[in-house]
Protein backbone atom coordinates (compact mmCIF):
# COMPACT_ATOMS: atom_id res chain seq x y z
CA UNK A 1 0.00 0.00 0.00
CA UNK A 2 1.66 3.16 -1.17
CA UNK A 3 -1.08 5.58 0.77
CA UNK A 4 -3.33 4.17 3.07
CA UNK A 5 -6.18 6.49 1.23
CA UNK A 6 -5.79 3.41 -1.34
CA UNK A 7 -7.06 1.36 1.79
CA UNK A 8 -9.24 3.86 3.25
CA UNK A 9 -11.41 4.22 0.41
CA UNK A 10 -14.85 6.19 0.57
CA UNK A 11 -17.16 2.51 1.11
CA UNK A 12 -15.00 1.33 3.61
CA UNK A 13 -15.32 4.40 5.71
CA UNK A 14 -19.28 4.42 4.87
CA UNK A 15 -19.23 0.91 6.17
CA UNK A 16 -17.41 1.61 8.80
CA UNK A 17 -19.49 4.86 9.86
CA UNK A 18 -22.98 3.27 9.13
CA UNK A 19 -22.78 -0.07 9.79
CA UNK A 20 -25.05 -2.47 7.97
CA UNK A 21 -26.89 -5.43 9.53
CA UNK A 22 -25.31 -4.09 13.27
CA UNK A 23 -27.64 -5.35 16.18
CA UNK A 24 -28.61 -8.47 17.85
CA UNK A 25 -31.05 -11.27 16.84
CA UNK A 26 -33.75 -12.90 18.92
CA UNK A 27 -33.57 -16.38 17.97
CA UNK A 28 -30.94 -17.44 15.37
CA UNK A 29 -29.86 -21.11 13.86
CA UNK A 30 -26.02 -20.43 13.83
CA UNK A 31 -24.25 -17.91 16.01
CA UNK A 32 -20.48 -17.01 16.72
CA UNK A 33 -18.06 -14.81 18.92
CA UNK A 34 -14.75 -13.97 17.31
CA UNK A 35 -11.61 -11.99 19.47
CA UNK A 36 -9.12 -10.28 18.41
CA UNK A 37 -6.99 -10.71 21.43
CA UNK A 38 -3.97 -8.97 20.29
CA UNK A 39 -5.95 -5.51 19.64
CA UNK A 40 -8.88 -6.42 21.73
CA UNK A 41 -11.25 -6.50 18.71
CA UNK A 42 -14.62 -8.36 19.23
CA UNK A 43 -17.55 -9.75 17.23
CA UNK A 44 -20.32 -11.78 17.92
CA UNK A 45 -22.40 -12.25 14.66
CA UNK A 46 -25.90 -14.56 14.65
CA UNK A 47 -27.66 -16.05 11.40
CA UNK A 48 -30.85 -17.40 10.85
CA UNK A 49 -29.95 -20.02 7.95
CA UNK A 50 -33.53 -21.86 7.02
CA UNK A 51 -33.36 -24.87 3.82
CA UNK A 52 -29.66 -23.90 3.27
CA UNK A 53 -30.09 -20.33 3.03
CA UNK A 54 -28.75 -17.38 5.02
CA UNK A 55 -32.24 -16.13 5.66
CA UNK A 56 -30.51 -13.21 8.14
CA UNK A 57 -27.47 -12.17 9.55
CA UNK A 58 -26.64 -9.58 12.17
CA UNK A 59 -23.72 -8.67 13.92
CA UNK A 60 -22.28 -6.56 17.24
CA UNK A 61 -19.28 -5.70 18.67
CA UNK A 62 -16.18 -3.38 18.64
CA UNK A 63 -13.33 -2.90 16.50
CA UNK A 64 -11.24 -0.70 14.11
CA UNK A 65 -12.79 0.49 10.63
CA UNK A 66 -10.95 -2.30 8.73
CA UNK A 67 -12.93 -5.13 10.72
CA UNK A 68 -16.21 -3.15 10.98
CA UNK A 69 -16.60 -2.27 7.42
CA UNK A 70 -15.32 -6.10 6.64
CA UNK A 71 -17.74 -7.02 9.17
CA UNK A 72 -20.79 -5.09 6.99
CA UNK A 73 -19.80 -6.14 3.17
CA UNK A 74 -19.63 -9.27 4.47
CA UNK A 75 -22.84 -9.65 6.16
CA UNK A 76 -24.52 -7.76 2.88
CA UNK A 77 -23.13 -10.29 0.45
CA UNK A 78 -24.13 -13.16 2.24
CA UNK A 79 -27.82 -12.30 3.81
CA UNK A 80 -30.43 -14.07 1.19
CA UNK A 81 -27.58 -16.65 -0.44
CA UNK A 82 -27.28 -20.54 -0.18
CA UNK A 83 -25.08 -21.65 2.54
CA UNK A 84 -22.73 -23.31 -0.07
CA UNK A 85 -22.27 -19.45 -1.81
CA UNK A 86 -21.21 -18.40 1.86
CA UNK A 87 -18.60 -20.63 2.22
CA UNK A 88 -17.09 -19.71 -1.05
CA UNK A 89 -17.18 -16.44 -0.30
CA UNK A 90 -15.32 -17.14 2.81
CA UNK A 91 -12.75 -19.28 1.20
CA UNK A 92 -11.95 -16.29 -1.58
CA UNK A 93 -11.74 -13.46 0.90
CA UNK A 94 -9.29 -15.21 2.64
CA UNK A 95 -7.00 -16.22 -0.32
CA UNK A 96 -6.92 -12.62 -1.72
CA UNK A 97 -6.09 -11.84 2.26
CA UNK A 98 -3.41 -14.13 1.90
CA UNK A 99 -2.11 -13.11 -1.67
CA UNK A 100 -3.72 -16.05 -3.30
CA UNK A 101 -6.15 -14.89 -5.30
CA UNK A 102 -5.60 -11.56 -7.06
CA UNK A 103 -8.92 -10.00 -8.24
CA UNK A 104 -7.96 -8.62 -11.04
CA UNK A 105 -6.81 -11.53 -12.82
CA UNK A 106 -8.19 -14.86 -11.19
CA UNK A 107 -12.35 -15.52 -11.48
CA UNK A 108 -13.81 -14.65 -8.72
CA UNK A 109 -17.02 -13.66 -6.99
CA UNK A 110 -16.03 -11.11 -4.47
CA UNK A 111 -17.19 -8.45 -6.15
CA UNK A 112 -16.82 -5.44 -3.81
CA UNK A 113 -15.22 -6.93 -1.31
CA UNK A 114 -11.82 -6.91 -3.32
CA UNK A 115 -11.60 -3.62 -1.52
CA UNK A 116 -10.19 -4.64 0.81
CA UNK A 117 -7.40 -6.19 -1.37
CA UNK A 118 -4.68 -3.73 0.22
CA UNK A 119 -4.81 -5.30 3.51
CA UNK A 120 -2.56 -8.33 2.08
CA UNK A 121 0.10 -5.32 2.40
CA UNK A 122 -0.52 -4.45 5.62
CA UNK A 123 0.55 -7.33 7.84
CA UNK A 124 -0.62 -6.43 10.84
CA UNK A 125 -4.03 -5.70 9.87
CA UNK A 126 -4.58 -8.77 8.25
CA UNK A 127 -6.57 -9.90 11.38
CA UNK A 128 -8.78 -7.24 11.52
CA UNK A 129 -10.04 -7.79 7.81
CA UNK A 130 -10.19 -11.58 8.48
CA UNK A 131 -12.06 -11.79 11.79
CA UNK A 132 -15.43 -11.23 10.70
CA UNK A 133 -15.47 -14.14 7.88
CA UNK A 134 -13.40 -16.52 10.23
CA UNK A 135 -15.85 -15.95 12.31
CA UNK A 136 -18.93 -16.52 10.31
CA UNK A 137 -17.06 -19.31 8.90
CA UNK A 138 -17.08 -20.96 12.81
CA UNK A 139 -20.69 -19.81 12.85
CA UNK A 140 -21.60 -21.92 9.82
CA UNK A 141 -19.65 -24.95 11.39
CA UNK A 142 -21.02 -24.69 14.49
CA UNK A 143 -18.18 -23.40 16.48
CA UNK A 144 -19.15 -20.79 19.16
CA UNK A 145 -15.99 -19.03 19.83
CA UNK A 146 -13.16 -18.26 17.25
CA UNK A 147 -9.87 -16.76 18.05
CA UNK A 148 -7.39 -14.75 14.92
CA UNK A 149 -4.64 -15.46 17.17
CA UNK B 1 18.95 18.65 44.59
CA UNK B 2 21.06 18.52 41.89
CA UNK B 3 20.44 21.07 38.82
CA UNK B 4 19.65 19.79 36.05
CA UNK B 5 21.66 20.38 32.54
CA UNK B 6 19.80 20.48 28.92
CA UNK B 7 20.34 17.07 27.26
CA UNK B 8 22.16 17.35 24.12
CA UNK B 9 19.41 15.44 21.99
CA UNK B 10 20.92 15.57 19.15
CA UNK B 11 24.26 14.61 20.32
CA UNK B 12 22.40 11.76 21.68
CA UNK B 13 20.16 10.33 19.21
CA UNK B 14 23.03 9.35 17.22
CA UNK B 15 23.66 6.88 19.65
CA UNK B 16 20.34 5.43 17.78
CA UNK B 17 20.99 3.88 14.54
CA UNK B 18 16.91 3.30 14.49
CA UNK B 19 16.59 6.89 14.83
CA UNK B 20 19.01 7.26 12.23
CA UNK B 21 18.63 5.29 8.90
CA UNK B 22 15.70 5.00 7.18
CA UNK B 23 13.41 2.21 7.52
CA UNK B 24 11.51 1.44 4.50
CA UNK B 25 12.52 4.11 3.12
CA UNK B 26 11.32 6.73 5.86
CA UNK B 27 12.50 8.28 8.85
CA UNK B 28 11.32 6.34 11.75
CA UNK B 29 9.95 8.73 14.48
CA UNK B 30 10.09 6.51 17.43
CA UNK B 31 7.25 7.71 20.00
CA UNK B 32 6.83 3.39 21.66
CA UNK B 33 9.37 3.45 24.32
CA UNK B 34 6.95 2.26 26.59
CA UNK B 35 6.69 -0.84 24.98
CA UNK B 36 10.10 -1.35 24.30
CA UNK B 37 12.94 1.53 24.27
CA UNK B 38 15.73 1.72 21.97
CA UNK B 39 19.06 0.81 22.65
CA UNK B 40 21.75 2.72 22.39
CA UNK B 41 24.85 1.60 20.72
CA UNK B 42 27.37 1.80 23.43
CA UNK B 43 24.89 -0.70 24.88
CA UNK B 44 25.19 -2.59 22.29
CA UNK B 45 29.25 -2.72 22.06
CA UNK B 46 29.32 -4.07 25.18
CA UNK B 47 26.95 -6.84 25.03
CA UNK B 48 29.12 -8.02 21.82
CA UNK B 49 32.16 -7.27 23.25
CA UNK B 50 31.02 -9.48 26.37
CA UNK B 51 29.78 -12.07 23.67
CA UNK B 52 32.81 -11.72 21.60
CA UNK B 53 35.70 -11.81 23.94
CA UNK B 54 34.88 -12.38 27.44
CA UNK B 55 32.09 -15.42 27.46
CA UNK B 56 31.85 -18.51 29.53
CA UNK B 57 29.39 -19.62 31.89
CA UNK B 58 29.45 -17.97 35.40
CA UNK B 59 29.32 -19.15 39.26
CA UNK B 60 31.51 -22.42 37.70
CA UNK B 61 35.43 -24.11 37.51
CA UNK B 62 38.72 -22.31 38.03
CA UNK B 63 39.33 -20.50 34.47
CA UNK B 64 40.46 -16.76 34.69
CA UNK B 65 38.05 -16.35 31.81
CA UNK B 66 34.91 -17.89 33.90
CA UNK B 67 35.78 -15.80 36.88
CA UNK B 68 36.49 -12.64 35.03
CA UNK B 69 33.04 -13.53 33.55
CA UNK B 70 31.36 -14.11 36.72
CA UNK B 71 32.78 -10.28 38.03
CA UNK B 72 31.41 -8.82 34.90
CA UNK B 73 28.06 -10.47 35.49
CA UNK B 74 28.55 -9.32 39.50
CA UNK B 75 29.49 -5.68 38.45
CA UNK B 76 25.88 -5.72 36.75
CA UNK B 77 24.61 -6.29 39.93
CA UNK B 78 26.09 -3.68 41.76
CA UNK B 79 25.16 -1.33 39.16
CA UNK B 80 21.58 -2.29 39.34
CA UNK B 81 21.81 -2.14 43.25
CA UNK B 82 23.30 1.30 43.15
CA UNK B 83 20.71 2.01 41.13
CA UNK B 84 17.62 1.54 42.85
CA UNK B 85 19.73 1.99 46.15
CA UNK B 86 19.33 -1.51 47.34
CA UNK B 87 21.11 -2.27 50.55
CA UNK B 88 23.19 -5.32 49.09
CA UNK B 89 23.24 -7.39 45.93
CA UNK B 90 21.92 -9.95 47.91
CA UNK B 91 18.58 -8.34 47.51
CA UNK B 92 18.81 -8.02 43.48
CA UNK B 93 17.61 -11.27 41.68
CA UNK B 94 18.17 -11.20 37.91
CA UNK B 95 15.18 -12.52 36.28
CA UNK B 96 13.87 -12.81 32.67
CA UNK B 97 11.85 -9.29 33.14
CA UNK B 98 9.14 -7.95 35.29
CA UNK B 99 6.57 -10.00 34.32
CA UNK B 100 9.25 -13.26 35.78
CA UNK B 101 10.09 -11.23 38.78
CA UNK B 102 5.87 -11.00 39.75
CA UNK B 103 5.86 -14.91 39.31
CA UNK B 104 8.39 -15.61 41.33
CA UNK B 105 7.02 -13.61 44.31
CA UNK B 106 3.14 -14.26 43.71
CA UNK B 107 4.16 -18.21 43.61
CA UNK B 108 6.99 -17.96 46.72
CA UNK B 109 5.99 -15.39 48.70
CA UNK B 110 2.26 -15.57 47.81
CA UNK B 111 1.88 -19.20 48.44
CA UNK B 112 3.70 -19.02 51.90
CA UNK B 113 1.34 -16.32 52.73
CA UNK B 114 -1.80 -16.37 50.55
CA UNK B 115 -4.80 -19.13 51.84
CA UNK B 116 -8.27 -19.55 51.91
CA UNK B 117 -10.15 -16.38 52.34
CA UNK B 118 -7.29 -14.26 52.40
CA UNK B 119 -7.11 -10.92 49.86
CA UNK B 120 -4.65 -9.76 47.37
CA UNK B 121 -5.01 -5.89 46.57
CA UNK B 122 -4.17 -4.64 43.38
CA UNK B 123 -5.32 -1.20 41.91
CA UNK B 124 -7.68 -0.26 38.32
CA UNK B 125 -4.57 0.62 36.67
CA UNK B 126 -2.19 -2.62 36.48
CA UNK B 127 -0.99 -4.55 33.51
CA UNK B 128 -1.93 -7.78 32.90
CA UNK B 129 1.88 -8.89 34.73
CA UNK B 130 0.93 -7.82 37.99
CA UNK B 131 -2.83 -8.94 37.71
CA UNK B 132 -2.92 -12.90 35.92
CA UNK B 133 -0.24 -14.03 38.48
CA UNK B 134 -2.41 -12.84 41.31
CA UNK B 135 -5.17 -14.14 39.97
CA UNK B 136 -3.71 -17.60 39.59
CA UNK B 137 -2.67 -17.39 42.94
CA UNK B 138 -5.82 -16.41 44.15
CA UNK B 139 -7.71 -19.29 42.41
CA UNK B 140 -4.97 -22.09 43.51
CA UNK B 141 -5.66 -20.54 47.24
CA UNK B 142 -9.36 -19.66 47.37
CA UNK B 143 -8.34 -16.11 47.83
CA UNK B 144 -9.91 -13.02 46.67
CA UNK B 145 -8.85 -10.04 44.59
CA UNK B 146 -9.31 -6.40 45.67
CA UNK B 147 -9.09 -3.75 43.39
CA UNK B 148 -8.45 0.33 44.65
CA UNK B 149 -10.22 2.03 42.39
CA UNK B 150 -9.23 5.48 40.96
CA UNK B 151 -11.04 8.51 39.73
CA UNK B 152 -11.78 9.92 35.92
CA UNK B 153 -8.17 11.58 35.36
CA UNK B 154 -6.51 8.01 36.15
CA UNK B 155 -5.41 8.91 39.76
CA UNK B 156 -5.94 6.41 42.83
CA UNK B 157 -8.49 6.82 45.12
CA UNK B 158 -5.95 6.92 48.48
CA UNK B 159 -9.50 8.10 50.47
CA UNK B 160 -10.67 4.24 49.52
CA UNK B 161 -7.16 2.64 50.73
CA UNK B 162 -7.18 2.51 53.98
CA UNK B 163 -10.77 0.83 54.37
CA UNK B 164 -9.54 -1.99 51.29
CA UNK B 165 -6.77 -2.86 53.66
CA UNK B 166 -8.44 -5.21 56.16
CA UNK B 167 -6.64 -7.87 58.49
CA UNK B 168 -7.41 -10.72 55.54
CA UNK B 169 -4.68 -8.39 53.48
CA UNK B 170 -1.31 -9.90 52.48
CA UNK B 171 -0.17 -8.57 49.63
CA UNK B 172 -0.63 -5.25 47.96
CA UNK B 173 0.84 -5.08 44.47
CA UNK B 174 0.36 -1.76 42.54
CA UNK B 175 2.29 0.12 39.32
CA UNK B 176 4.29 2.81 40.38
CA UNK B 177 3.71 4.33 36.83
CA UNK B 178 0.70 3.76 34.41
CA UNK B 179 2.10 2.21 31.19
CA UNK B 180 -1.64 3.29 29.44
CA UNK B 181 -2.01 7.28 31.30
CA UNK B 182 1.05 7.82 32.80
CA UNK B 183 -0.05 8.19 35.98
CA UNK B 184 3.06 8.70 38.67
CA UNK B 185 1.46 6.79 41.58
CA UNK B 186 2.14 7.81 45.41
CA UNK B 187 3.57 5.22 45.97
CA UNK B 188 5.25 6.19 48.87
CA UNK B 189 2.32 7.55 50.58
CA UNK B 190 0.44 3.73 49.69
CA UNK B 191 3.59 1.50 51.51
CA UNK B 192 2.89 3.69 54.41
CA UNK B 193 -0.55 3.04 54.54
CA UNK B 194 -0.28 -0.63 54.23
CA UNK B 195 2.91 -1.07 56.82
CA UNK B 196 0.70 0.81 58.98
CA UNK B 197 -1.43 -1.81 58.58
CA UNK B 198 1.06 -4.41 58.22
CA UNK B 199 0.47 -5.47 54.93
CA UNK B 200 3.84 -5.51 52.43
CA UNK B 201 3.67 -4.04 48.96
CA UNK B 202 5.04 -4.60 45.22
CA UNK B 203 5.79 -2.37 43.67
CA UNK B 204 5.85 -2.69 39.39
CA UNK B 205 8.81 -0.08 38.29
CA UNK B 206 8.61 -1.57 34.85
CA UNK B 207 7.21 2.17 33.98
CA UNK B 208 9.11 4.01 36.48
CA UNK B 209 12.81 3.08 36.31
CA UNK B 210 13.07 4.72 33.00
CA UNK B 211 11.40 7.97 34.21
CA UNK B 212 12.28 8.71 37.73
CA UNK B 213 14.67 8.04 39.60
CA UNK B 214 14.00 5.20 42.08
CA UNK B 215 15.27 4.47 45.93
CA UNK B 216 13.90 1.55 47.41
CA UNK B 217 15.06 2.47 50.54
CA UNK B 218 13.14 5.73 50.84
CA UNK B 219 9.76 3.74 49.41
CA UNK B 220 10.39 1.71 51.88
CA UNK B 221 8.85 -1.40 49.02
CA UNK B 222 9.14 -4.79 50.08
CA UNK B 223 9.34 -5.76 46.28
CA UNK B 224 10.48 -3.56 43.77
CA UNK B 225 10.35 -5.24 40.08
CA UNK B 226 11.53 -4.21 36.48
CA UNK B 227 12.79 -4.93 33.13
CA UNK B 228 16.18 -4.14 31.72
CA UNK B 229 14.57 -3.17 27.82
CA UNK B 230 12.02 -0.51 28.89
CA UNK B 231 15.27 1.58 30.03
CA UNK B 232 17.41 1.00 26.73
CA UNK B 233 18.54 -2.88 28.10
CA UNK B 234 18.23 -5.92 26.15
CA UNK B 235 15.07 -8.05 26.18
CA UNK B 236 15.21 -11.15 28.62
CA UNK B 237 16.75 -9.48 32.03
CA UNK B 238 14.93 -8.21 34.61
CA UNK B 239 15.25 -7.69 38.27
CA UNK B 240 13.19 -8.45 41.31
CA UNK B 241 14.28 -6.21 44.44
CA UNK B 242 13.41 -7.55 47.87
CA UNK B 243 13.25 -6.81 51.27
CA UNK B 244 16.18 -9.10 53.03
CA UNK B 245 14.23 -11.11 55.42
CA UNK B 246 11.23 -11.42 53.25
CA UNK B 247 13.43 -13.18 50.58
CA UNK B 248 15.33 -15.22 52.74
CA UNK B 249 12.02 -16.86 54.18
CA UNK B 250 11.06 -17.39 51.09
CA UNK B 251 11.26 -20.73 49.25
CA UNK B 252 13.39 -21.09 46.19
CA UNK B 253 11.04 -21.34 42.69
CA UNK B 254 12.72 -22.86 40.12
CA UNK B 255 14.99 -25.68 40.82
CA UNK B 256 18.53 -26.39 38.82
CA UNK B 257 21.65 -25.80 38.85
CA UNK B 258 23.37 -22.72 40.41
CA UNK B 259 21.36 -22.79 43.17
CA UNK B 260 22.56 -25.62 45.04
CA UNK B 261 24.84 -26.07 47.90
CA UNK B 262 24.82 -30.02 47.73
CA UNK B 263 22.55 -32.52 45.95
CA UNK B 264 21.66 -36.02 47.07
CA UNK B 265 19.19 -38.32 46.30
CA UNK B 266 17.44 -37.76 49.59
CA UNK B 267 17.88 -34.32 49.94
CA UNK B 268 18.75 -31.03 48.47
CA UNK B 269 20.36 -28.11 50.54
CA UNK B 270 20.41 -24.42 48.74
CA UNK B 271 22.95 -21.41 48.48
CA UNK B 272 21.91 -18.45 49.94
CA UNK B 273 20.72 -14.58 48.09
CA UNK B 274 20.91 -14.05 45.26
CA UNK B 275 21.84 -17.47 43.78
CA UNK B 276 19.01 -19.30 45.71
CA UNK B 277 16.42 -18.19 43.49
CA UNK B 278 18.49 -18.28 40.00
CA UNK B 279 18.57 -21.29 38.83
CA UNK B 280 20.12 -22.64 35.56
CA UNK B 281 22.72 -20.52 33.56
CA UNK B 282 21.61 -16.69 33.39
CA UNK B 283 21.09 -14.51 30.60
CA UNK B 284 24.56 -13.38 31.39
CA UNK B 285 25.45 -11.09 28.30
CA UNK B 286 22.23 -9.43 28.62
CA UNK B 287 22.69 -8.34 32.89
CA UNK B 288 25.81 -6.88 32.00
CA UNK B 289 24.10 -5.00 29.04
CA UNK B 290 21.38 -3.63 31.60
CA UNK B 291 24.37 -2.88 33.67
CA UNK B 292 25.94 -1.04 30.55
CA UNK B 293 22.27 0.88 30.29
CA UNK B 294 22.51 1.82 33.23
CA UNK B 295 25.57 3.31 32.81
CA UNK B 296 24.32 5.18 30.12
CA UNK B 297 20.94 7.00 31.42
CA UNK B 298 23.12 7.71 34.61
CA UNK B 299 25.79 9.62 32.34
CA UNK B 300 22.76 11.66 30.73
CA UNK B 301 21.71 12.16 34.19
CA UNK B 302 17.96 11.05 35.91
CA UNK B 303 17.50 14.42 36.89
CA UNK B 304 18.41 15.65 33.21
CA UNK B 305 16.06 13.10 31.69
CA UNK B 306 12.86 13.57 33.84
CA UNK B 307 13.67 17.46 33.01
CA UNK B 308 13.54 16.96 28.97
CA UNK B 309 10.80 14.48 29.55
CA UNK B 310 8.47 16.69 30.98
CA UNK B 311 9.24 19.78 29.56
CA UNK B 312 8.35 17.41 26.38
CA UNK B 313 5.19 15.91 27.93
CA UNK B 314 3.51 19.76 28.39
CA UNK B 315 4.38 20.90 24.82
CA UNK B 316 2.71 17.27 23.42
CA UNK B 317 -0.29 17.60 25.77
CA UNK B 318 -0.71 21.18 25.09
CA UNK B 319 -0.86 20.82 21.00
CA UNK B 320 -3.04 17.15 21.54
CA UNK B 321 -5.14 19.24 23.78
CA UNK B 322 -5.66 22.35 20.96
CA UNK B 323 -6.54 18.99 18.27
CA UNK B 324 -10.08 18.94 18.14
CA UNK B 325 -12.21 15.89 18.60
CA UNK B 326 -9.45 14.24 20.63
CA UNK B 327 -9.21 13.42 24.34
CA UNK B 328 -6.15 12.94 26.26
CA UNK B 329 -6.66 9.59 28.34
CA UNK B 330 -5.40 10.23 31.88
CA UNK B 331 -4.71 13.74 32.68
CA UNK B 332 -3.19 12.84 36.57
CA UNK B 333 -1.47 15.81 38.20
CA UNK B 334 1.63 13.80 38.16
CA UNK B 335 2.62 12.00 35.08
CA UNK B 336 4.98 10.63 33.56
CA UNK B 337 5.75 11.02 29.76
CA UNK B 338 3.09 8.37 28.28
CA UNK B 339 -0.04 9.98 26.47
CA UNK B 340 -2.77 7.87 25.61
CA UNK B 341 -5.49 9.57 23.76
CA UNK B 342 -8.51 8.61 21.94
CA UNK B 343 -10.72 10.61 18.69
CA UNK B 344 -13.91 10.69 17.72
CA UNK B 345 -15.05 8.50 15.45
CA UNK B 346 -11.86 7.05 14.40
CA UNK B 347 -10.40 3.70 15.82
CA UNK B 348 -6.97 3.70 17.83
CA UNK B 349 -5.81 0.72 15.53
CA UNK B 350 -6.54 2.96 12.02
CA UNK B 351 -4.71 5.58 13.67
CA UNK B 352 -1.69 2.89 13.90
CA UNK B 353 -1.66 2.22 10.76
CA UNK B 354 -1.94 5.41 8.96
CA UNK B 355 0.94 7.04 11.15
CA UNK B 356 2.79 4.05 10.65
CA UNK B 357 2.81 4.89 6.92
CA UNK B 358 4.86 7.96 8.07
CA UNK B 359 6.86 6.45 9.67
CA UNK B 360 5.23 6.99 13.37
CA UNK B 361 5.57 4.09 15.79
CA UNK B 362 2.96 4.48 18.27
CA UNK B 363 1.15 1.36 20.23
CA UNK B 364 -2.52 0.73 19.48
CA UNK B 365 -4.38 -1.22 21.65
CA UNK B 366 -5.23 -2.39 24.95
CA UNK B 367 -1.76 -1.88 26.32
CA UNK B 368 -2.43 -5.45 27.92
CA UNK B 369 -4.62 -3.57 30.75
CA UNK B 370 -8.39 -4.72 29.64
CA UNK B 371 -9.43 -4.12 33.33
CA UNK B 372 -8.22 -0.39 32.99
CA UNK B 373 -9.52 -0.05 29.51
CA UNK B 374 -12.94 -1.60 31.09
CA UNK B 375 -13.15 1.35 34.00
CA UNK B 376 -12.04 3.71 30.93
CA UNK B 377 -14.88 2.22 28.68
CA UNK B 378 -12.55 2.14 25.90
CA UNK B 379 -11.45 -0.65 23.63
CA UNK B 380 -8.42 0.66 23.47
CA UNK B 381 -6.27 3.49 23.23
CA UNK B 382 -3.40 5.19 20.99
CA UNK B 383 -0.33 5.42 22.99
CA UNK B 384 2.74 8.18 22.27
CA UNK B 385 5.58 7.55 24.92
CA UNK B 386 8.03 9.57 25.01
CA UNK B 387 12.05 9.46 25.84
CA UNK B 388 15.44 11.07 26.35
CA UNK B 389 15.63 11.20 22.91
CA UNK B 390 12.30 12.37 22.64
CA UNK B 391 11.92 15.35 20.38
CA UNK B 392 9.51 18.78 19.70
CA UNK B 393 9.99 17.67 16.04
CA UNK B 394 8.38 13.92 16.82
CA UNK B 395 5.74 15.61 18.76
CA UNK B 396 5.07 18.34 15.71
CA UNK B 397 5.47 14.60 13.55
CA UNK B 398 3.08 12.74 15.61
CA UNK B 399 0.08 15.89 15.65
CA UNK B 400 0.29 15.91 11.63
CA UNK B 401 -0.27 12.78 11.48
CA UNK B 402 -3.25 13.17 13.89
CA UNK B 403 -4.55 15.70 11.64
CA UNK B 404 -4.04 13.62 8.57
CA UNK B 405 -6.08 10.50 10.64
CA UNK B 406 -8.88 12.64 10.68
CA UNK B 407 -8.84 14.30 7.15
CA UNK B 408 -9.19 10.47 5.53
CA UNK B 409 -11.40 10.12 8.34
CA UNK B 410 -13.88 13.39 7.80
Amino acid sequence: MSDPRELYQQVILEHNKKPRNFGDLDTCTHQAHGLNPLCGDDITLKLVVEDGIVQDIRFQGHGCAISKASSSLMTVNVKGKPVADAQVLVDQFRAMIRGTLDTATDANVLGRLSLFQGVKDLPSRVKCAVLPWATLHSALEGVETVSTE
Amino acid sequence: MSTVTPLDVARVREDFPTLTTPFHGKPVIYLDSAVSNLVPTPVVARMAHYQSYEHTNVHRGVSTLSQEATDRFEEAREKVRAFINAPSTRQVIWTRGTTEAINLVAQTFGRQKVHAGDEILLSAMEHHANIVPWQLLAEERGATIKVIPMNDDGELLLDELDGLLTDRTRILAVTHVSNVMGTINPVKEIIRRAHAKGVPVLVDGAQSVPHLPVDVQDLDADFFVFSGHKLSGPTGIGVLYGRLELLEAMPPWQGGGSMILSVTWEKTTFIGLPGKFEAGTPAIAQAIGLGAAIDYVQALGLDNIAAHEHELLVYATERLRAIPGLRIIGNAKAKASVLSFVLDGIHPHDIGSILDHDGIVVRAGHHCAQPLMKRLGLPATTRASLSYFSTRADVDALVAGILKCQEIFQ
